[in-house]
């Protein structure tokens, strides 16, 4: 048996419903050989449940059955679960399975004596020997008591069929109508006591939501919760929603938003199989981000599931469009795959359903929910939270990437808040919000948190552009944070108090040069005055020693004219 | 009981009764009802009934053909309408107003 675990093997042999997660919550399925009574007010699926239980023992584990059914024809039976793919006309024809209408019609029958019920043995027996059946469906069998008046007779012999089941070592369901305050109508759970199964189909607040529960299993463990279940096209699926562990592995794989620059304020982008929350006031580009992201999973070679719950798929790609993200091709080849309803079409439980169904029928890699804020609206915010924690804890034990999109309503004290507290539950956190300053609202963005990684604390101004998703730094200055037109002012404003700066310094620049060079044109002046004032000077000094020479030649030409002895004598004297 | 050709569909005879009980097996309370019904049939239908024993232990499949869940069962085939009554017929008020024998007066 595949998935069997230590309790499964220590508890009572169990038959494999095959049903979609039922086998889960029982350990395994219903106690083999022994009779299960599934009961639950009219239209919650009592005879789909069980009839389902048959097919797929016929189909998937080779378990031919037996449907008795009390209430309605083999043909309408047949017509009925065609919807859902089962083909019981084939069955039959296979003989995997039979379905015999037992009619008991209260006034065409008249009581007079003693009787038993040997006549349904009979037909029981025949029916189950004819195709070796090993599981049977009596379907209502309450429907008995409306046929017979002498009710000690029928308990009796009630009493004595579940023996009797037991005895042929069926595995049966018999299914029963819950009464007032009882499970049962007829207090037919005093004759079945290894497992009960209750069905129910509630409102509230106008939203249906079909619950299941197991009141008693007999030896063997089973999960006690109610749990969410639905009838579709592939019949009926319950969700082991609390079986979930908190064991998931974490990859270390980041996964780009498809926005260069936020990819780089995470360090790279988000951690594959995290979940992202994107929130902001209205307007503010969630969906947007949203779509990058979904647009950059789909580059990839990606599946990505959408939930528009606000637009439609075609809504959704006109507007995403209009700012130059072009998801049609993705659409186009089934790489995305959008799912559009109000969240107010089914209850919490049922969309939480609908949504495991997909993800496990589409195998998505990334998931958006745009917006969570309706869940709120369809149950309480406890509920919501209950709701996607289970969603997220589901998403990341498929290492699914999981992008949620919520919807703020104003205040400033709201902001870093969400409405269904899920902000404990996800990874990566970027806010959205408007900045309003100077008469219009520009964008900004920051990453609140994002764990496990060493993400920007700037907030960036975040600008819708023609050309898709553009992420800005904001001016930070004296003035505080500008964005938009404001931005663009004080930017320019700098800049002109820049050009003026530069003017000024080569003013100063042009002064100093020209100072320089009158100063060097007066050196250079007074270096010429200083240089023909030498020039005379050497003239004059030349001129004296000129003089000078000629005196001292004529006093020699007068001295040898005088003989030479009193030369050195007047030379001496002179 | 009684050699009568077969009535033609078109033309049912009204004054034969054609009756079945089915039984499972030889057990008291068919015995019961198998006496009661003769009993019955003398006292009220003198030479114009038939009666077809039918034990769905050796024909199983009869159970379902003609939808018995109860034994005993007594079918009346003839006249129109069917009734079905069942039970070991002891009760014979109720026998009688089953198989319209006398009117349904008392509740």
């Amino acid at each position: 048996m595949i998935g069997s675990t230590a309790t499964e093997r220590l508890s009572i042999p169990k038959a494999r419903t095959g049903i979609n997660g039922l086998d889960d919550i029982t350990g395994g399925g219903l106690p083999r050989g022994r009779p299960t009574l599934v009961c639950g007010s009219a239209g919650c699926g009592k005879t789909l449940m069980a009839m389902e239980f048959l097919v797929r023992g016929a189909t998937e584990f080779d378990e031919p059955g037996v449907f008795f059914a009390f209430e309605e024809t083999p043909d309408d039976l047949t017509a009925n679960v065609r919807s859902l793919g089962f083909d019981l006309e084939d069955l039959a024809a296979r003989d995997k399975l039979a379905v015999e209408h037992i009619h008991v019609e209260r006034s065409e029958i008249e009581e007079a004596g003693e009787f038993d019920l040997e006549g349904l043995f009979i037909r029981l027996g025949l029916a189950i020997d004819t195709i070796g059946a090993k599981r049977v469906v009596l379907d209502t069998l309450e429907t008995l008591f409306g046929g017979f008046d002498n009710e000690a007779i029928l308990r009796s012999e009630l009493r004595r069929l579940f023996r009797w089941l037991k005895d042929r070592g069926v595995t049966a369901v018999i299914t029963a109508e819950r009464g007032d305050g009882t499970l049962t109508r007829q207090g037919l759970e005093e004759y079945v006591s290894d497992c009960v199964i209750q069905l129910d189909h509630r409102m509230h607040d106008q939203v249906s939501t079909r619950r299941l529960r197991i009141i008693k299993y007999r030896g063997t463990h089973h999960g006690t919760n109610e749990y969410p279940f639905l009838i579709d096209s592939d019949g009926f699926s319950v969700l082991p929603l609390s079986s979930l562990k908190l064991d998931h592995v974490a990859s270390t794989e980041r996964v780009s938003t498809g926005i260069e620059r936020l990819d780089t304020m995470l360090a790279g982008g988000v951690y594959r199989g995290t979940s992202v929350l994107l929130s902001g006031t209205a307007g503010t580009g969630k969906s947007s981000i949203a779509a990058h992201m979904a647009a950059a999973c789909c580059q990839r070679g990606e599946r990505c599931l959408y939930y528009s719950f606000e637009e439609s798929p075609q809504q959704v790609l006109r507007n995403m469009r209009s700012i130059g993200l072009d998801l049609a091709p993705w659409f186009a080849n089934g790489m995305l795959h959008f799912v559009s309803t109000r969240p107010t079409f089914h209850g919490l439980e049922m969309h939480l359903a609908t949504m495991f169904k997909h993800i496990r029928e589409f195998d998505p890699q990334l998931v958006c929910i745009d917006p969570i804020s309706n869940f709120v609206a369809v149950g309480t915010a406890g509920e919501a939270h209950a709701m996607l924690l289970r969603l997220v804890d589901y998403l990341k034990s498929r290492q699914t990437t999981a992008v949620f999109v919520s919807l703020v309503s104003g205040g400033k004290g709201f902001l870093e808040a969400t409405e269904q507290n899920v902000s404990s539950l996800i990874d990566t956190w970027i806010l959205l919000r408007d900045v309003e300053l100077g008469g219009e609202r520009n964008r900004g963005l920051h990453v609140l948190k994002s764990r496990g990684t060493a993400h920007s604390n700037q907030v960036r101004e975040f600008v819708l552009t023609s050309h898709g998703v553009e992420l800005r730094d904001v001016y930070v200055g004296p003035e505080g944070v500008l964005t938009g037109s404001m931005r663009l002012a004080q930017e320019a404003k700098e800049r002109e108090a820049a050009e003026a700066r530069r003017q000024a310094i080569a003013r100063k620049r042009r002064e100093i040069e020209r100072r320089r060079q009158a100063l060097s044109a007066q050196i250079a002046a007074l270096r010429a005055e200083a240089e023909s004032e030498e020039l005379e000077l050497e003239l004059l000094l030349s001129a004296e020693e000129a003089v000078d020479r000629r005196l001292s030649d004529d006093r020699l030409g007068m001295a040898q004219s005088r003989r030479a002895e009193g030369d050195k004598e007047e030379e001496e004297t002179a | 009981m009684n050699s009568e050709h077969e009535v033609r569909p078109g033309s049912p005879d009204p004054d034969v009764w054609e009756l079945r009980l089915y039984v499972a097996g030889q057990t008291p309370k068919s015995m019961q009802a198998l006496q009661n019904l003769q009993r019955i049939c003398e006292e009220h239908l003198a030479g114009r009934y038939r009666i077809e024993v039918i034990d769905l232990h050796k024909h199983p499949k009869l159970a379902k053909q003609d939808e018995i869940v109860a034994i005993p069962t007594l079918v009346r085939k003839l006249p129109d309408p069917i009734r079905r009554v069942i039970g070991d017929l002891s009760n014979l008020e109720k026998a009688l107003v089953g198989l319209q024998l006398v009117p349904a007066s008392t509740p």
